[in-house]
């Protein structure tokens, strides 16, 4: 276990140097000059140009951009924004929001997911069966930014539950509308998952000889069928919560969080390096993170995996 | 305005002594008694530069650093005419050397006097290349400006020979030629004077500016807001009526104007597009419709071999002709613009209605004969270029429409992914030719809409424009002797355009805004910019 366990973050090395590389250069490539666009629709002056592209060390050839910026991440230093802030900075501010929303949309997407997922599950044909595979099918074909301003429109300004937008993005009880909005789409997903899972593992041998034994229902439910049946689930899940990370995008922008994808939205728009490969160097470690935990967890649900 | 905005230039303050009350008396409660003491929010964006005067030309930190900071002179919001704020008076005999005379008892935020000394050092700074100031041209005029910024290379010295400090309340400009009109740039935020503690940690106080304007800083938690409180030793003629403006940063103008109409906002910048049809029934009279010193153009690539000859002005005649700016600004626009007659946006002073004569008038019949007695368009098919993310897709495919439908030309937009992308293209001279185009004021005066982009080789004039007479005019404005001889002489520049038709004005820009049930007496200035000190926020 422990030897897997290093073999594995050992991978992440080359994982982490070929991202931010290919992440370089993908913002490199982006069309237009970062430092001319900062005059908008002025001339840009050559020489405050030429002076500004020197401080961002940007008149060297890309190769030695890299090996600039790799250099100074070895020395804790994320680089700076046009802004004059340090990178590091702007992620300090920006992913604890980003954290909170993730989280508190996953909670959401795992107890209700996986608690609709069961009652369908274990009745299916059921009306409440239906009725989740109904509800699940609604939510997966509307936009999530459709989803978004229905509920600004009911709960902020019909109902007045809660303001519009977040105004202290920091505040948990106020992201809560955009975490539900947020997560709902996975919610779906895992309902769906944990239904069909159920389903046929409700009719495998070993759920047949723990009726037989005469095991109460209940356990034979937590302990055989659920846990069984949560490896897809958790396979998503795990997948999930980094996409949750870095793709509210839409969500947060409609709710007016300060989060990481708004962060990385105008960073990319202003041809901004330091902070786009920052942000998307942190996104990718938390997803080899994430599936670590993922692949740990089989063993925990399914005793037959052994990792050596 | 969708997420990446058009750049829009941000410019003087805005402030004001006698204004037009749009709306005391407020849907909801009516007009109640204001409490001086209470602070307002306003819609903003996450400055792009540190809050330095001669580094912010975007609309999120010029914003900020119009109120912390007050510069010699600024432009009256319900006039847009110039008035002294801490000058006392600016005088020049020959419209080269300017002598300056400030008002005494002005302080900075951190209780050391205003002095000449303040101006001088903040403007040798601000231009010196290597402090990468983004507005460092607008020193330009003065004389010694080459010597702290060299077109290429390090600066060989760190003053401009032009400015001398006289004593603590008198200063002298001399600039490099006759510019009669100097004091109407120095409105301009780049000219606010900085405080000596600034220049010991200029990236520091970047971060927190001490200024001398009608508020001072209080924080910034960035990506949320920064916070102000009015400034109660302020000398300015427009002392605050509220207790202080915070900004509140958002990503989209659509969250914006759910919290507006909720009242978690004040006052807002431009209701988003989705709500022009809307939002004048959701606000009542608490919604506004103000003129702004923009205007919208398309530009011609007079570099291409295709454009260049003379008789090709009769084609872009034609063009302009055959565009129904009635129609689209009604329909596509929804009202948010107005028809352009001139080169010079409405409002601003020696504005003359019409300049553009029956070029700028639809007229199907006619645009056809011209663009056949110019030899029609190159290729019998017109693409204009522009940035797709500025919301700009809808009108110019109204534009083509109309030019394909009135003259037979084939006309198609050429969209670039983003502004910086297409201004490359544009600067870069690889357009092939019409280019969408558009200036803002810096300042509400003719000339600034006209020397800065038709001169010959000016530093906006993307077209490759020149026109002898055109320079010859505006030469002649700039050495005139009084500010109102100037705005003739460039009157007489202007009406030199239509011969050449370098660029179709098509519409100026508007004000579409409104602000929440809490405050009273908000009016926008030409800047689009609200009179910030004039806001009343209801006790």
């Amino acid at each position: 276990m422990g030897s897997y366990v290093l073999r594995r973050v050992l991978q992440m090395i080359p994982v982490f140097f070929g991202t931010t590389l290919l992440i370089f250069l993908m913002v490199y490539t982006l069309p237009g000059d970062p430092v001319t666009a900062l005059f908008g629709e002025k001339a840009a002056d050559p020489a405050v140009v030429a002076s500004i592209k020197h401080q961002y060390y940007l008149d060297q050839p890309v190769w030695k951009q890299y090996l600039h910026y790799m250099g100074n991440l070895f020395q804790g230093d994320f680089g700076t924004s046009f802004t004059g802030r340090p990178v590091s900075d702007i992620m300090a501010n920006a992913f604890p929001v980003t954290i909170r929303l993730a989280l508190l949309a996953f909670v959401f997407e795992l107890v209700l997911g996986l608690a609709l997922g069961l009652v369908s599950g274990l009745r299916r044909g059921s009306i409440q069966d239906t009725l989740v595979l109904v509800l699940t099918l609604v939510v997966i074909s509307i936009p999530v930014f459709v989803l978004a301003y229905i509920a600004q429109t009911i709960f902020a300004t019909n109902l007045g539950w809660v303001t519009p937008t977040v105004q202290d993005s920091r505040d948990l009880s106020q992201l809560i509308l955009p975490a539900i909005v947020l997560g709902s789409l996975s919610l779906a997903y895992v309902a769906r998952l944990t239904r069909t899972s159920i389903g046929e593992n409700l009719r495998a041998d070993y759920i047949r000889t723990a009726v037989a034994k005469g095991l109460p229902r209940r356990t034979i439910v937590s302990r055989h069928l659920l846990r069984n049946s949560l490896i897809p689930v958790v396979t998503f899940l795990g997948t999930d919560l980094g996409a949750l990370m870095g793709g509210a995008i839409v969500t947060e922008g409609i709710f007016n969080v300060q989060g990481v994808g708004n962060v990385l939205y105008r960073a990319i728009n202003q041809k901004e390096g330091p902070t786009v490969v920052g942000i998307v160097t942190v996104l990718v470690i938390v997803y080899l993170v994430a599936s670590l935990l993922v692949d740990l967890l089989y063993a925990v649900l399914d005793p037959r995996i052994r990792y050596a | 305005m969708p997420v990446a905005a058009r750049a829009r230039w941000v410019l003087a303050a805005a402030t004001s002594v006698v204004l037009v009350a749009t709306g005391c008396s407020s849907g909801g409660g009516g007009s109640s008694s204001p409490d001086a003491s209470k602070t307002f929010s306003y819609q903003s964006s996450e400055p792009q530069n540190p809050l330095q005067p001669a580094n912010a030309n975007e609309v999120g930190g010029g914003r900020i650093i119009q109120n912390l900071f007050k510069g010699l002179v600024d432009y009256d919001p319900s006039t847009a005419k110039i008035r002294m704020q801490v000058a006392d008076k600016i005088d020049t005999s020959d419209s080269q050397t300017f002598n300056v005379t400030l008002k005494d008892g002005w302080k900075f935020h951190d209780g050391t006097p205003v002095h000449a000394k303040n101006f001088v050092d903040s403007w040798n700074w601000s231009a010196t290349t290597s402090n990468n100031q983004i507005n460092s041209s607008w020193f330009s005029d003065i004389e010694g400006y080459k010597d702290v910024h060299p077109a290429s290379g390090q600066p060989t010295a760190t003053k401009m020979s032009g400015l001398t400090v006289v004593d603590d309340l008198h200063f002298t400009v001399k600039l490099a030629n006759r510019v009669s009109y100097f004091e109407y740039k120095l409105g301009y935020i780049a000219f606010s004077p900085l405080p000596d503690a600034f220049f010991n940690d200029p990236a520091g106080y970047g971060q927190k500016p001490v200024g001398n304007g009608p508020y001072q800083f209080v924080s910034w938690t960035h990506n949320t807001q920064v916070v102000t409180k009015a400034f109660a030793d302020y000398q300015g003629v427009d002392k605050p009526k509220n207790g202080g403006i915070v900004f509140k940063m958002y990503t989209t103008s659509e969250a914006a104007y759910a919290d507006l109409q909720s009242s978690n906002l004040d006052v807002m910048d431009q209701v988003p597009p989705s709500a022009l049809a809307t939002y004048k029934s959701d606000l009542g009279d608490r919604a506004i419709d103000a003129p702004q010193g923009a205007i919208q153009n398309i530009g011609f690539t007079l570099y291409q071999a295709d454009w260049a000859s003379p008789d090709k002005a009769k084609v872009r005649q034609g063009l302009s002709m055959a565009i129904d700016r009635d129609t689209i600004t009604k329909t596509v626009l929804q009202g948010s613009r107005k028809p352009a007659t001139a080169w010079v946006a409405e409002g601003v002073e020696g504005y003359k209605s019409g300049a553009c004569g029956d070029f700028c008038t639809f007229d199907p019949a006619k645009a056809k004969q011209l663009i056949t007695e110019g030899g029609g368009v190159p290729g019998n098919k017109l693409t204009i270029t522009y940035n797709a993310d500025g919301g700009h897709k809808e009108w110019v495919d109204a534009v083509c429409n109309s030019i394909r439908q009135n003259t037979g030309v084939d006309c198609l937009g050429d969209p670039k992914p983003d502004f910086k992308t297409a201004r490359a293209a544009i600067t870069g001279h690889q357009v092939n030719g019409a280019f969408r185009t558009g200036w803002v004021q810096d300042y509400p005066l003719n000339a600034n809409f006209l020397s800065d982009v038709y001169r010959t080789g000016a530093a906006s004039n993307d077209f490759g424009y020149s026109s002898p007479q055109f320079d010859q005019a505006a030469t002649k404005a700039d050495e005139a002797s009084s500010v109102a001889d100037t705005v003739a002489g460039y009157q007489q520049a202007e009406a030199v355009l239509p011969s050449g038709m370098p660029a179709i004005p098509l519409w100026y820009y508007r004000t579409n805004s409104g602000y929440s049930s809490k405050v009273q007496n908000v009016a926008f200035d030409s800047f689009g910019n609200p009179a910030w000190t004039q806001v009343e926020v209801k006790g």
